[in-house]
């Protein structure tokens, strides 16, 4: 029997109803790719799905019910790791979890379920992190714009944050890896997409396009960062363990003088 | 505000503050109320951490450096000479509020050198946080020290717009302050704590009856003890928290390492290393009493009166304690599962959870992420491998030190080369 490969179009609700599809035909050798990766493997046939959002929904109800509340959370946040072949391991999963009577996901024993969480928690770390390491500016039109390279897809996950924290400022936070970010107006949280200008330098802080009193707070804070380390316990190994490099780059704290 | 002038002072009392290790920010419950700026009621948030790998969480300054007490272990101390400066209360509001918009910080910590009296200076603290509560509608989280000596009126006021109080005792023992800080009494320490406590206790009360009752130091107190100032031991020191803990309903006890500042010679001299080794086993002595159901004289007591430098406290109680192993981690409670060496309280949860569905062998205990290299020597599992040998206590501490690196490598040798 060839095995299939079936392509979804990336959305958490087409990964859903890619599970509904492998479900309603009872489908055994199966493995699914987003269409943004697709490899074409030796004797598989490939087959595109249409993303159903109520199919998605049925799908979702039956993870609910077969999942405690913070496994089905995991699932999702997995999900959104956007981690090779991690359609696979939770379609391991989530039969799993379907063809048994208990909840199962905290059965960590298992090889899939300690995976997922592992991976949940990788993404909950990230998630963490965001909300740690947006730095706003304050530009000219009074927007406070932060701009973000998240390993994992996690502007989801981070909007309540800062939509309840935030609610009395116009607010930006872009992820410049995929390409969107989230828009604050005072009432509500949109999706956008920006067009830079060409050859734009996010971890720079230029005129053109921020207040002046922007300089002012930035600089404090860098003053304010370096006043309050302790000299005599200085321990780099630990900073970078918090604060790994990657995400330097647009820590203004972290900018030379 | 002007720029200059604010980052003269910034730079001087941010640098004074640094001393005060709680960074804390959690634990307050206070959401957003009419969209207004800030939401206290998640997780507490590090925003950055320093180079010395501490976090920073909330804006930590001293209102100002100025003071009329000399404590030997203080750099602010009157006799200091060094630059003071002194915040205005709208100075500290905006530098507050601007930071928070721009998610560098999680709110404010404001303490303060003692000016004029305790009052006047405490009713400066206040007034920064009634600012910002009522004038700027602020919901981040706001920390203020209780100065020693304020009034019972003020501390009540305090406690309506911060998150949380918290006096240093700062030396462990009554004789040790009398030593370094002979201006200062116990009493005078212990009196705003009290009065918050019986407050807390009093608004908790109320709020069940009537639901509208304002939050009063929702995030509750805290204190910080120095580390290797005046001579205590281990055991002085713990048993001085437990007190804390118990008497006074502290959320948190902080020890903080002495770092040498003065030549005084009542003191350890400018130069000699800060005891961060000792402080870590302090805080996991501390651990162990909160969170894993350990009565402090399990772990030090009149014939044990230091922590090991060389092994965890946890690893240390459980070498003299040989008796009550080896524990089964498919059947044993959750206290006695959390007694284990090597077996954090999330690995106890986890196990809990997995040996429900079947029985745990090794690999199972490895991957979930158990610490077998100190676990391994007490307990058994579904494996009929186990340690077999009747060792000794030091015969199992020396396998574990074989096989394990210290991040404290260095600092172990230097401090036992003193006894060696």
């Amino acid at each position: 029997m060839t095995s299939k490969n079936l392509i979804y179009d990336g959305t958490f609700d087409g990964f859903l109803s890619t599970i509904f599809y492998v479900f309603e035909h009872k489908l055994e050798k199966v493995t699914i790719q987003n269409e943004f990766s697709i490899q074409q493997g030796l004797f598989c046939e490939n087959e595109r799905i249409h993303t159903d959002e109520d199919k998605a929904n049925r799908v979702w109800n039956g993870v609910k019910s077969k999942l405690s509340s913070k496994g089905s959370y995991q699932l999702y946040y997995a999900f959104l790791s956007e981690q090779n072949g991690i359609e696979n391991l939770l379609l391991d999963y989530i039969t799993y979890a379907f063809s048994n009577v208990k909840k199962v996901d905290k059965d960590f024993a298992h090889p899939s379920v300690l995976k997922i969480a592992q991976i949940a928690k990788s993404v909950g770390r990230e998630k963490h992190r965001m909300e740690a390491f947006v730095r706003f500016r304050l530009t000219k039109d009074k927007i406070f714009f932060a701009n973000i390279e998240p390993d994992f897809n996690v502007l989801p996950l981070i909007e309540k944050h800062f939509k309840r924290r935030y609610a009395d400022q116009l607010w930006v936070i872009y992820d410049i890896k995929r390409g969107y970010g989230l828009f604050y107006d005072l009432e509500n949280v949109e999706i956008i997409t920006l067009d830079f200008p060409k050859n734009f330098d996010f971890t720079k802080t230029e005129d053109a396009f921020f207040a002046k009193q922007e300089f002012e707070f930035q600089k404090l804070w860098q003053d304010y960062f370096k006043a309050t380390n302790i000299q005599s316990r200085k321990n780099m190994k630990l900073h970078i363990r918090h604060v790994p490099k990657r995400y330097w780059k647009y820590l203004s704290e972290k900018q030379p003088d | 505000m002007s720029f200059q002038r604010t980052q003269e002072k910034l730079k001087i009392l941010a640098d004074a503050a640094k001393y005060d290790v709680s960074c804390s920010s959690s634990g307050s419950q206070r959401a957003n109320t009419n969209k207004g700026l800030g939401d206290a009621t998640g997780m507490g948030i590090c925003h950055s951490y320093t180079e010395d790998g501490r976090c920073v969480s909330l804006l930590k300054i001293l209102l100002t450096n100025y003071c009329i007490f000399d404590c030997a272990y203080c750099v602010t101390r009157k006799s200091n000479d060094i630059k003071r400066a002194a915040f205005k209360v709208q100075e500290v509001v905006d530098l507050t509020i601007n930071f928070y918009r721009r998610n560098y910080i999680e709110g404010l910590f404001l303490s303060s050198g003692i000016f004029k009296s305790a009052d006047y200076t405490m009713e400066r603290l206040v007034d920064v946080a009634k600012k910002l509560r009522l004038e700027e509608n602020f919901n981040g989280y706001i920390h203020l020290k209780s100065i020693p000596g304020a009034s019972d009126e003020l501390m009540r006021e305090a406690g309506l717009y911060a998150d949380r109080l918290s006096v240093n005792i700062e030396i462990p023992t009554e004789a040790g302050l009398k030593k370094l800080a002979p201006d200062k009494k116990r009493e005078d320490f212990i009196k705003p704590m009290v009065k918050v406590k019986n407050e807390i206790i009093q608004y908790k009360a109320e709020k069940k009856i009537i639901k509208n009752t304002p939050k009063f130091a929702p995030a509750g107190q805290s204190t910080q003890m120095i580390i290797g100032a005046s001579g205590e031991n281990d055991f002085q020191i713990m048993q001085t928290s437990n007190h804390f803990y118990k008497n006074y309903n502290l959320k948190r006890v902080y020890y903080s390492g002495y770092v040498p500042i003065s030549y005084d010679n009542r003191l350890p001299q400018i130069g000699s290393a800060v005891p961060m080794l000792r402080e870590n086993r302090l805080y996991q002595t501390d651990w162990l009493m909160r969170f894993y159901g350990f009565d402090v004289s399990e772990i030090l007591n009149e014939h044990h009166q230091n922590l090991d430098l060389d092994i965890d406290p946890k690893l240390s109680w459980a070498l003299r304690n040989l008796h009550e192993f080896p524990i089964d981690v498919n059947t044993a409670e959750k206290h006695m599962l959390a007694r284990i060496p090597g077996l954090g309280m999330r690995s106890v949860y986890k196990i809990l959870n997995a040996r429900r569905f079947r029985k745990l062998n090794w690999e199972h205990l490895k991957k979930i992420g158990v610490a077998l290299n100190r676990a391994q020597y007490f307990m058994v599992c579904d494996s009929n491998q186990f340690e077999k040998r009747d060792l000794t206590s030091e015969k199992i501490k020396g396998l574990i030190l074989q096989n394990s690196t210290s991040k404290y490598g260095k600092s172990l040798s230097n401090q036992l080369s003193l006894f060696g």
